[in-house]
């Protein structure tokens, strides 16, 4: 394969992965590390950087529109930034440390889990009524637009839910993803912020998580501009479009079948690291 | 009138509105920017490298020229095709970092010295690890 062909067949790789992410709302930097490590037969660390920086591209840029319509919320994004900066250099660090076969069998059972959470049905919380001390002290609480004009939220569970945002910095270091469903997991179930409010405030934190890891993936040259090239303008045009494309398409079918090819992914990517093929 | 800008009221409606405005804009032009410099930077990558054979299956590394900020400036001042889009990348990875520095400032704006330090920690871990870590 020459660079020409290479650069093509990531380039609508990538594509078709920030499209079907952007429509499923899974993310598609979860399948382009798998994509390049089994299919185009890339070193996964070479993989984990490319997806890194495509990963600061599609959540920038969804954010951007979400923090302007007043979703996000700052504060929460930015307290919960000191946990997932800290687990991002950690994972980084770890990932630049230990062999790639382990970091295969890990990515593994990381997709496994977030096809078995995307087939799950949400629980819906009431809203808090009242905020913990500890959330009344660093002021998280807020408002977010509905339909019926501006909903105000408390904010609980600030140990448990700082604690899970360190694991979700660790994760994205360690295998280049936003995991924005461990994000998502820590503010919507363990401190009870509005569901709408945690994804977008999810996507705003995923910019800065996965910026700390790439730093340290950029200084030891493990990212490389032929790869990422391709990985980063794909993913971010497919996600543009998918998000588009998102009000008018049967979303249901096509959520099973990427929760179908991403078990798939899944369990080669534990094969190919289990037997030492990555 | 009587502006008490501490109160967690008066701070979060109209300056936090205008702050994610603000961080927004930056948010999107920085994306843009970065994509367009990658994109001038593929090409011409490709025009000059197109027919080379690739070897991304095993780890070497990429070169010094590659890695470190200083010496990506260096490969874009000589117009290498891979320090541009290094530079892309590099633009990209510095958008959040921008966003980062653009909210301690208005943190201390209004006031909020507790997130003007909440916000430097975490100014320091993205600078520790794009620069300090090499």
């Amino acid at each position: 394969m020459n660079v020409l062909e290479f650069t093509a067949l990531v380039a609508l790789g990538s594509f078709v992965a920030g499209l079907l992410g952007a429509l499923t709302g899974l993310g598609g930097g979860v399948v382009v590390v798998p994509m390049l490590a089994l299919l185009f037969h890339v070193d996964i660390r070479y993989a984990i950087g490319a997806s890194l920086v495509s990963v600061i591209a599609t959540s920038s840029g969804a954010a951007a529109a979400y923090v302007r319509e007043g979703y996000s919320n700052i504060r929460i994004g930015m307290f919960l930034e000191t946990a997932t900066t800290v687990g991002a250099v950690a994972g980084a660090a770890i990932a630049l440390h230990v062999r790639t076969s382990a970091i295969a069998i890990v990515f593994g059972v990381v997709l496994l889990y977030s096809a078995y959470l995307s087939s799950r049905h949400r629980q819906e919380h009431g809203p808090q009524l009242q905020s913990s001390p500890l959330a009344k002290k660093l002021r998280l609480d807020g408002t977010y637009p509905t339909p019926e004009g501006k909903q105000a939220y408390s904010v609980t569970g600030v140990p448990a839910g700082y604690g899970l945002m360190f694991g979700a910095g660790m994760l994205s270091g360690l295998l280049g993803i936003g995991s924005g469903a461990v994000k998502v997991l820590a503010m919507d179930q363990a401190m009870k912020i509005p569901f709408k409010v945690s994804t977008t405030t999810s996507n705003f934190m995923i910019g800065v998580t996965a910026a700390a890891s790439a730093g340290l993936y950029l200084a030891r040259g493990y990212i490389a501009p032929g790869i990422t090239m391709p990985v980063m303008l794909g993913v971010l045009l497919g996600s543009i479009i998918g998000a588009k494309l998102l009000v008018r398409a049967k979303v249901k079918v096509l959520r099973y079948l990427f929760a179908a090819v991403i078990v798939a992914l899944g369990i080669e990517m534990i094969f190919n690291g289990a037997t030492g093929r990555i | 009138m009587n502006e008490h800008s501490n109160s967690p009221a008066g701070a979060q409606t109209w300056d936090d509105r205008r702050i994610g405005i603000i961080i927004g804009t930056l948010l999107r032009s920085g994306v843009i920017l970065a994509a367009a410099v990658v994109l001038i930077g593929g090409i011409l990558y490709l025009v000059r490298h197109g027919h080379e054979a690739i070897n991304y299956s095993t780890f070497h590394g990429e070169p010094e020229s590659l890695k470190r900020v200083t010496d990506i400036f260096h490969g874009v001042a000589s117009l290498s095709a891979r320090a541009i889009i290094q530079l892309g990348l590099l633009l990209l990875i510095a958008t959040p970092v921008a966003r980062v520095l653009f909210s301690a400032m208005a943190f201390a704006l209004e006031h909020d010295y507790l997130y003007v330090i909440i916000t430097l920690v975490v100014l320091g871990i993205l600078l520790y690890s794009l620069f300090g870590s090499s």
